[in-house]
């Protein structure tokens, strides 16, 4: 309702607009337009409808103004000659304009007229006419809209009308806009079973969901215009069904990037060196406070840059946290090399000091990150509607997957990493100097959880305990996963990701989280060493 | 051949890791009462073998059977070692936070179970073995000690006195003379001599000197598959063995 | 019967338990019948306090017969402790009755609240003691038997297990927090009445718990020694030292992590389901991740693989706690972190292995001065020191 009144109030813009322009359609002489005039002011509903279709027939561009009138209440019929006028109350009068010239007339006294009465069928008739008129509007946005009207409407009266326009269009999506509105129309109507199922076949090419709504209401008819409406239904439905799959993924691929940005790093310290970092998520968390301050410092230095906030963020916040984990490996860690059970405690408890010295720092509350502009706002993709961080994301993770996979592949230090990781001993007597060795890639890993920091910042509230919330989650992806194998990260966040999104429509968000734990507990009961395992006598502790 | 009157038939074994094939095609046969050395250079898959032989890796293919008739591939360790086939590691491994004794009152054969153990009170019999065992194995004086402190050359002692605790008919042996001074590897080949009296041994080792006061035959394993078989003069001259030990 | 007592229960060991027996007696007498002007008096709420940390430490016991003795580190124990604890916060509910804010006869109030109509399937039996005491030991230990039976068949070992205990309690943190689950979700179970028809705000009823806890905790340490002094404790302590030599000995080795694992986890709901009518709340927050690893540190502050060392580390370290939280706020995350980080780079024995290093050095000094070879450290004292860390293979 409120939508048609809009839409009203819209079109009267327009139609003014419009009157003085002159625009080309055909415009009809007074004496054939006062008679349909006087007419609106009919004795029943019934004489003031079939007055508007006449008035439409005609096609004049007035018409659309004064049924805007009509149906705002603005047309008067006065007591004395029963002639029919625009008024406007001022006072105890109306002042009045002749509805046909828009010429000024005398003021009416308000006890001398009457308002020409308007019920709802009427003011839905009254929409569907405007629709129509403006369907041959030469404003291509009017145009659309006034198909969409019909599209809601779905008045029978109408199709002459689209007709025309259909004929007159050139603009195919509006022209595919007009059809589907027909179609609409025509299931509405009262033709014959042949014309309604063309129809429905023309309806469910359109966008499903608004379909859907269309041909519901044929699903219990009989004969075959009911089969086609079920026939067209399902497939309708299958088609939503499958856009429905394609939404999951792309959800679950979003939340398995995040899971992603926040394991791999792990996948690093522990898949490779065979560390558990508990302080993995407080290196995240570091990384989130880091873009926080860059952001802080931008908008009291430089706040037109802002838009540029994040990219200067990815670098300090990969040494911040990079450094800090250097500091934890050389303080902390290195003392307790294949003792996993201790340097799970140990870094727990640094964890705790880590989380308590932001609270000190920074408060305990949520701390306000900005989205840059680039992120913001969404763009849709067949039946969904995505959001651009929700895809930035995707893309983020996979390149610093990307990179990272070149690291360890073609540069020496990642060439020294593997060395060492692979034979401790050799590689020393080879003149790696392996402490340096061990203390640079656990800053590479505590660096990329600081990458993973500035990402989070943009869709997760930065707060102390941001990194707690990840570390379960990270440490199933790597164990999922298999360790020692980022392809394994990789799909294991993304499998963990699409699973999530696919289980949460049965079970809510929290169940299928549960359910998805569950499974990874079964999961490893199965395949100890998780999805890409090495295998061999090595691998035996 | 037959499995059947075989103390222990490995027929086409083969496994492989990630690609890597640690076992090829490799037949190996042991009577009963037999004793048998293993050689070869590392990376052979001596201890893949022996892996295979106690359950702990499963062959991709082939057949192992014990006693003729009791498919190996079907069993764990623990029933592996249930049903006499005790294995003594490379790295020796004791309990290092146990006693010598106890060490051996764990290796002792006897009932497994978890309730049994819990309510188990050791009978003069258990202790009287335990005694004659650390008398075999020199450690009586240092019954009380924990494994920890042993030396190098007793902890491998000790571990060959839990096999004896555990009472197989089949011992495996790896490298037992790993780290030992002359003197010692001798006595040990003079113990394994005893032992071979009344059980069956398989021992991989590489000293030459020891293989040779075994005075048994020789098996040499290369990449996987046996590569020669016999006494170690007739092993040691075939030119294949010389290639694989020197290079080419 | 002293002599069998003897046999399974080390000198140490009596004496905690003896000490345990004691308080028992004694803390209850002091406060009921002391005059609150006495020194000697010990005031009600100390009584509570004191409870609580006994069943943190009964809870430490647990984690040790698994961790200290077998090697298992679970990062999951407090959900076997919270289990325990909703079994009894069931039956306190079920005893509110009519006393409710809603006075509902049947339904616990956040049941009236959500619209329920009738009390779940789950909570029948609950208006019994007996079958709450049942169910205190039944839940944690039929999870417990089920987890380690997947878990350990398909041989999940180390750091592997470690972080799955750790998903399992996070799972059911996660599972209780919903409120369709029955259990009052975010609020948990509180405002009870009264246990067995006394009052629980009540002095004497207090007394009767502390005293209760005393005893379960004498009790766990007796069942703890059993175990450890016995057979069973050593194969314990070698699939803990060398877990694959344990099988090439022929032993089931997950058929053993099964039993103490079980054992162990029914010893946590015990603690659990003394723990809630001396704080009169449980809640979800109890399956925290951070309340079992927590636990964990006061076993390695203690001392693991021994009896006595969890006690005096989940007593000193929650004496601490409450201190700390209360006067410096600030301070105590950072305190309790610090405490990880020396603990295990400094401490790996704890204090007890400190408490063995100086009478080791005492008795060195001593050897030398008689000029004496010193013993080898013998498993005299019963206890399993833990063996220094090796390279992993």
């Amino acid at each position: 309702m409120q939508f048609i009144r809009l839409l009203s109030a819209l079109v009267l813009m327009l139609g003014i607009f419009h009157h003085t322009v002159e625009a080309h359609a055909q415009t009809v002489d007074e004496a054939t337009l006062r008679p349909l005039v006087q007419a609106l002011a009919g004795d029943n509903f019934d004489d003031t409808t079939k007055a508007i279709s006449d008035l439409v027939r005609t096609g004049d561009t007035r018409v659309s103004a004064l049924l805007n009138a009509l149906g705002a209440g603005d047309l008067y019929v006065s007591k004395a000659d029963k002639s029919v006028f625009l008024g406007k109350r001022e006072g105890t009068d109306y002042v009045a304009t002749d509805p046909v010239t828009g010429a000024k007339l005398a003021p009416v006294p308000r006890s001398a007229a009457e308002k020409i009465k308007v019920n709802n069928r009427l003011r839905r008739e009254i929409a569907a006419a405007i629709g129509g008129l403006t369907l041959m509007s030469e404003n291509a946005g009017e145009r659309r809209s006034a198909a969409e009207a019909i599209l809601k409407t779905r008045d029978p009266e109408s199709i002459p009308l689209l007709d025309q326009a259909i004929a007159a269009e050139k603009d195919p999506g509006i022209k595919a806009l007009m059809s589907q509105a027909k179609a609409a129309a025509i299931l509405n109507s009262d033709v014959p079973d042949a014309e309604k199922i063309a129809a429905i076949t023309e309806v469910s090419a359109g966008n499903g969901r608004d379909a859907l709504g269309l041909l519901t209401p044929l699903e219990g008819a009989e004969g075959p215009v009911g089969e086609a409406a079920r026939s067209a239904i399902s497939s309708i439905n299958s088609e939503l069904a499958v856009w429905n799959a394609v939404q999951n993924i792309v959800y679950g691929l979003s939340l398995g990037s995040v899971l992603l940005l926040a394991a791999i790093g792990l996948a690093i310290t522990f898949g490779v060196m065979g560390v558990i970092n508990m302080a993995h998520g407080e290196m995240v968390m570091i990384g989130a406070y880091t873009t926080f301050v860059v952001q802080q410092v931008i908008r009291a230095t430089a706040p037109g840059i802002f838009d540029y906030s994040l990219l200067i963020a990815l670098p300090a916040a990969f040494l911040v946290s990079g450094g800090v984990g250097v500091l934890i490996e050389r303080s902390v860690i290195r003392f307790l090399y294949g003792r996993p059970l201790e340097t799970l405690l140990a870094t727990w408890g640094i964890s705790l000091v880590l989380q308590q010295a932001i609270r000190s720092w920074f408060g305990a509350s949520n701390v306000q990150v900005g989205n840059p502009s680039w992120m913001a706002g969404s763009f849709e993709l067949g039946l969904l509607t995505l959001t651009w961080s929700r895809l930035w994301i995707i893309v983020f993770a996979l390149s610093v997957f990307a990179i990272l996979q070149l690291v360890l592949k073609k540069t020496m230090l990642g060439l020294r990493m593997r060395a060492v990781t692979q034979n401790r001993r050799m590689a020393s007597s080879m003149g790696i100097r392996t402490p340096w060795v061990d203390a640079l890639t656990f800053g590479l890993g505590s660096g990329i959880a600081g990458i993973a920091g500035v990402a989070l910042s943009q869709i997760d509230n930065v707060s102390p305990n941001l990194g707690q919330g990840y570390i379960i989650d990270s440490f199933m992806v790597v164990v999922f996963g298999g360790v020692g194998n980022l392809w394994g990260t990789l799909v294991g966040a993304m499998s963990l990701g699409i699973a999530n999104k696919f289980l949460e429509p049965f079970a809510g968000a929290v169940l299928g989280k549960i359910l998805v734990l569950v499974l990874i507990i079964l999961f490893i009961q199965k395949r100890p060493r998780g999805l890409f395992a090495l295998k061999g006598r090595a691998i035996e502790a | 051949m037959n499995a059947h009157d075989t103390l222990l038939y490995l027929d086409g074994v083969s496994v492989s890791f990630d690609g890597f094939r640690a076992i090829n095609n490799l037949s190996l046969v042991l009577q009963a009462g037999e004793m048998r050395a293993i050689i070869g250079p590392n990376g052979a898959g001596k201890t893949t073998m022996m892996d295979i032989i106690t359950g702990k890796t499963r062959p991709d293919a082939g057949d192992v059977y014990f006693n003729g008739e009791v498919d190996l591939t079907k069993h764990d360790e623990a029933e592996i070692a249930l049903l006499g086939i005790g294995r003594k590691f490379q790295k020796p491994t004791v309990f290092e936070s146990h006693t010598v004794e106890d060490n051996l009152v764990l290796a002792l054969s006897g009932p497994r179970s978890a309730f049994s153990t819990l309510f188990h009170r050791q009978s003069r019999d258990e202790i009287d073995r335990i005694h004659e065992i650390l008398y075999t194995i020199r450690l009586y004086d240092k019954r009380v000690w924990l494994a920890a402190n042993l030396s190098h050359g007793q902890k491998q002692w000790l571990e060959i006195g839990m096999l004896l605790a555990q009472d197989p008919k089949l011992l495996l042996v790896d490298e037992p003379v790993a780290g030992m001074t002359d003197a010692e590897t001798a006595e040990t080949a003079k113990l394994l001599r005893d032992i071979a009296k009344t059980r069956s041994v398989l021992v991989v080792e590489h000293d030459m000197h020891f293989v040779r006061e075994l005075g048994v035959k020789v098996t040499c394993l290369h990449e996987g598959s046996v590569l020669a078989e016999g006494s170690l003069d007739f092993v040691s001259n075939d030119q294949r063995v010389i290639e694989v030990y020197l290079g080419r | 019967m002293t002599q069998w007592f003897f046999l399974h229960v080390d000198r140490r060991g009596s004496i905690v338990i003896a000490l345990l027996v004691a308080i028992a007696v004694l803390v209850p007498l002091s406060n009921l019948l002391l005059p609150v002007t006495s020194p000697l008096h010990v005031p009600t709420y100390l009584v509570s306090l004191i409870g609580k940390y006994l069943t943190y430490a009964m809870l430490a016991v647990a984690l040790d017969l698994v961790w200290g003795f077998c090697g298992i580190l679970s990062l999951g124990h407090g959900a076997f402790f919270a289990l325990g604890g909703y079994a009894m916060g069931m039956y306190l509910m079920r005893q509110i009755g009519p006393r409710g804010v809603y006075a509902d006869p049947v339904l616990p109030d956040f049941m009236v609240f959500l619209n329920w109509k009738e009390l779940p399937w789950f909570w029948y039996g609950f208006d019994s003691f007996w079958f709450a005491a049942l169910m205190v030991v039944l839940v944690p230990g039929v999870l417990a038997f089920g987890f380690g039976w997947l878990a350990f068949r398909s041989r999940v070992t180390g750091v592997y297990l470690s972080i799955i205990t750790q998903a399992l309690t996070y799972a059911l943190l996660l599972a209780f927090f919903r409120n369709d689950m029955g259990f009052g979700g975010n609020n948990g179970l509180t405002d009870f009445k009264d246990i067995l028809g006394f009052n629980i705000q009540a002095g004497s009823t207090r007394s009767v718990l502390f005293a209760a806890t005393a005893l379960f905790l004498a009790l766990a340490v007796f069942v703890t020694s059993f175990i450890v002094r016995s057979k069973l404790g050593k194969v314990l302590v070698g699939v803990r030292d060398a877990e694959s030599r344990m099988r090439f000995l022929g032993y089931r080795v997950d058929r053993y992590k099964l039993l103490v694992w079980t054992i162990s986890a029914m010893m946590a709901g015990i603690a659990g389901a003394l723990y809630v009518p001396q704080v009169g709340i449980i809640n979800p927050s109890e399956f925290e991740p951070a309340n079992s690893i927590e636990a964990v540190i006061w076993v390695a502050v203690g001392g693991r693989g021994t009896i006595i060392g969890p006690i005096i580390g989940a007593v000193l370290v929650n004496f601490g706690k409450t201190y700390f939280t209360a006067a410096f706020p600030e301070i105590w995350l950072f305190a309790l972190g610090a405490l990880f980080i020396v603990v295990t780079l400094f401490l790996p024995k704890g204090i007890l292995g400190l408490y063995g290093m100086w009478k080791g050095k005492r008795a060195d000094r001593a050897a030398r001065k008689k000029d004496v070879a010193p013993p080898p450290v013998a498993a005299v004292s019963g206890r399993s020191p833990i063996p220094e860390p090796q390279a992993a293979e």
